[in-house]
């Protein structure tokens, strides 16, 4: 059986194949005689990546031009056409070492999330332009100009703002027109109403002569709250196009052997039931179905959580989402499409969501009780001072200077800022957030909730004993081992490996899906498998751990005892979340005695075994009911009704697709550390935000009586106006000092440190 | 005052250059990749492209 070609991680993976899809749609013109394609490189995600792809792909003859895009995890490649199929460069990037797929912009919105983030930045840039100008001649009029030439500034002033507002103010606009039609009202109705209203009570006094005009104060309003506007897109844009690419490598399709025995490739939405299709070893089955010839080892894990693969034969169930590990299969499609076990899934996935009451954001929340207070006290004031006699003319003013200054800028910014800033550090210690929603929900959390399998675990089982078998022996399983890709069997390999062996070569070596291998060593059988296999009694007692029976010759055999490894730093991370006081639960769907291995490993009083997706959802649907905030982690399909239910949810990168979708939270690297990380980094940013409110609505508290008492001029709106936003910015960036280790900034401190040599010695 | 005749005129001339060159770098994606081009910077690859 052939090994595949590549890993990543010590994984194996199939590079994706374009036979079959609709090569065209993924390639475009890039000018005469060129072509240009797009792919996704989801572990493109380190700055050395950039060097070694390009550098990699301008070795093939006809590309002209190849560049990573490390925010977005792409490559483009420009070849000569016709030089290669574009297949050629797939398999090209494959041999570096990374996984990559045809992308097609169209088709997870990442294009609308960058037209979308142009149009705020163009907006951001008129504003900016018109707010430097305006404030120029707006302080030349503070400072003294009188009569005509203060008519002359204000006259230019309008000249420039009155178009950047129309321009700019757009976003608000609508967004405030949506929410008025739904009967609601949201931050941007205060905003859309106090930029207006200054801007035309400024050309109505500028018409008149009279001395004040906000032209300054409608464009810097603006200008701020686009900046915060931006900032909230490029967070949700930075984890949404890393989410949406992790999501897009989902399962493609299967070998579908027609009537006539001919095979041809069928994408998974296309498969039907009755189709039989071919899975060789190392696929991931597209559908569920019944085995119809051939033998061989399942790896469930992702569906049942279940540790050990499980052998099937002809006559046995398949689900989609299982790994086929060691012998050809042929499969009759059963279900395919909707009718699928993980269709089933996903219905109870979006059941559980649906459940979920919708969590409202903060900002949100305080904008229920912040627009109708700032309306009711511009009304107040106009009233007020009707009342006391003055005319119409300066009652008017009044409330339009209160407008003005309750104008939520600080407001605006005050989460943005701080969210952008905290999603940055999480984002540099490889966690990606869906959305400021779920950072917000991450600090209000109370109970872990830890799937075992591929979560606390690797999912990849470790050699644990014995010690005591000789090196000999074990470079001889080696040898056998190496020709497998059964997990224990990498397993093996791995561990010889890594103590420095090499395997023996090993003849004649064949796989009985099921058993385990044979081969020849020196005219003497090798075996390597189940109990059976090497002909030894079976065990009495499970005690959680995985085996493989070894036998040379006519030698008693020996036994190889695996298990699945926890990750590193677990044990640490849950001593540090109970630190936190939050409450760990271990739910798994996995043998008792392997739960409760890992449970007593880690200390953790509250497990559950064998638990099924439906019990693992009612488990946190539980917990929810009786008030506690869960964060479910996990990484399976069995754990994504789990995880939708949850308050929250994280999953590690390497999870299944499902898995990752579900989640709110992903997490790239092995260390379960980003528990802790994220949990404690949003509790900060939380923090800051409401200390962020707190300054915003202190400085309202103050300004808004002296606006309504008339004592607001436009350079008292520009001043309170900048100061608190800066304030609020400043106060944000407090939280991105601190130290975030990672990979790349180790990377950095190296190459900085050497640098610093390089120049004393030049010195 | 006939100083601002032409003191004005240059003022918004030069910020209007500003929004010119800012519009013209994000239309040719000098935005697209902001961590990437914070990255290419540090590489060593000085090495003329063949």
């Amino acid at each position: 059986m052939p090994l595949p070609c590549c890993t990543i991680d010590g994984e194996y993976f199939q590079p994706f194949k374009l036979e079959g899809t609709d090569a065209e749609r993924w390639m475009s013109a890039a000018g005469p005689g060129l072509t240009r394609i797009e792919f996704l490189v989801p572990q493109a995600n380190r700055p050395s990546a950039m060097p070694a792809i390009e550098n990699g792909l301008l070795k093939f003859a006809g590309v002209t031009s190849a560049r990573v895009n490390l925010t977005g995890r792409r490559v483009a490649v420009i070849f000569r056409e016709g030089a290669f199929e574009p297949q050629v460069l797939i398999d090209g990037l494959a041999s570096l070492g990374y996984m990559a797929r045809p992308f097609d912009p169209r088709e997870t919105g990442l294009s609308k999330d960058d037209r979308e983030g142009s149009r705020l930045l163009k907006a951001l840039a008129v504003s900016g332009f018109a707010a430097g100008n305006v404030m120029l001649l707006s302080v030349a009029v503070w400072s003294g100009a009188e009569a005509a030439t203060r008519d002359l500034f204000h006259w230019l002033s309008a000249m420039i703002a009155l178009p950047a507002v129309a321009y700019a103010g757009r976003p608000f606009f609508y967004s405030a027109v949506n929410a008025l039609r739904l009967g609601r009202v949201n931050m941007d109705v205060p905003i859309s109403l106090g930029v207006l209203l200054a801007s035309f009570m400024s050309l109505f006094e500028t018409i008149n002569g009279e001395v004040h005009a906000y032209f300054d104060a409608s464009v810097t309003l603006l200008f701020f709250l686009l900046a915060g506007r931006y900032l909230d897109h490029l967070m949700r844009a930075r984890a949404r196009s890393a989410i949406a690419q992790l999501v897009s490598l989902s399962s493609e399709g299967a070998t579908v052997i027609d009537a006539g025995g001919s095979r041809r490739f069928v994408a998974a939405r296309d498969l039907k039931a009755g189709m039989m299709i071919a899975a060789a070893a190392g696929d991931r089955l597209p559908a569920d179905g019944r085995i119809i010839a051939g033998i061989s080892d399942m790896d469930r894990s992702l569906l049942t959580g279940e540790s050990a693969p499980e052998t099937v034969k002809s006559g046995s169930l398949v689900h989609a989402g299982e790994l086929n590990l060691t012998g050809p299969l042929t499969i009759v499609v059963t279900a395919a499409g909707n009718d699928t076990f993980l269709s089933e899934l996903v219905r109870l996935m979006a059941a559980a969501e649906q459940d979920q009451s919708r969590y409202i954001r903060i900002a949100d929340r305080l904008a229920r009780f912040y627009s109708p207070a700032v309306h009711t006290l511009a009304a107040v004031t106009l009233i007020g001072w009707l009342v006391l006699g003055h005319g119409w003319h300066d009652a008017l003013m009044a409330a339009v200077a209160v407008l003005i200054i309750t104008c939520p800028c600080a407001l605006g910014l005050a989460v943005p800022a701080v969210q952008v800033v905290a999603s940055g550090r999480l984002f540099r210690s490889g966690i990606m957030i869906k959305d400021g929603a779920a950072l917000e929900k991450l600090s209000a959390v109370d109970t872990v909730v830890f799937d075992k399998t591929g979560t606390l675990t690797r999912g990849e089982p470790e050699l644990v004993s014995p010690l005591a078998v000789s090196t000999g022996t074990l470079a001889l399983a080696a040898g056998l081992a190496q020709h497998s890709r059964h997990p224990l069997s990498q397993a093996l390999v791995r561990e010889v490996t890594r103590r420095g062996l090499i395997p023996a070569e090993v003849s004649d070596v064949t796989e009985h899906p099921g058993f385990g291998l044979s081969g020849m060593y020196q005219g003497e059988q090798l075996r390597l498998g189940n109990r059976a296999w090497c002909g030894a009694e079976e065990a009495g007692e499970d005690k959680g751990l995985l085996e493989f029976a070894f036998r040379c010759g006519a030698r008693a055999p020996a036994f190889f005892h695996f298990e699945d490894a926890l990750r590193a730093d677990t044990a640490t991370t849950i001593n540090d979340l109970k630190r936190l006081g939050l409450a760990v639960h271990l739910l798994s769907g996995d043998r008792e005695q392997a739960v409760r291995r890992a449970a007593d490993a880690l200390e953790i009083g509250t497990a559950v075994a064998r638990a099924t997706p439906q019990a693992k959802l009612a488990y946190v649907d539980a917990l929810s009911k009786a008030g506690r905030k869960v964060l479910m982690v996990g990484d399976g399909i069995n754990d994504a009704p789990a995880l939708a239910a949850g308050y929250t949810s994280m999953a590690p990168a390497a999870a299944s697709d499902i898995g990752r979708t579900a989640a709110e939270t992903v997490f790239m690297g092995e260390s379960m550390s980003a528990v802790t990380t994220a949990i404690s980094i949003s509790r900060a940013a939380q923090a800051i935000a409401k200390q962020n409110f707190a300054l915003a609505l202190g400085y309202n508290v103050l300004a808004v009586p002296l606006a309504m008492a008339g004592y607001v001029s436009p350079l008292v709106a520009a001043a309170a106006m900048s100061s608190s936003s800066i304030i609020v910015i400043a106060n944000a960036l407090r939280l991105g000092v601190g130290k975030t280790p990672t990979p790349a900034s180790a990377t950095v401190a190296r190459r900085v440190k050497a640098a610093d040599a390089g120049l004393r010695n030049a010195a | 005052m006939t100083g601002l005749l032409y003191l004005i005129p240059a003022a918004l001339f030069l910020g209007g250059v500003g929004l010119v060159a800012f519009v013209w770098s994000l239309r040719s994606g000098q935005y697209d990749d902001l961590e990437g081009a914070a990255w290419r910077i540090l590489q060593d690859d000085d090495k003329p492209r063949p």
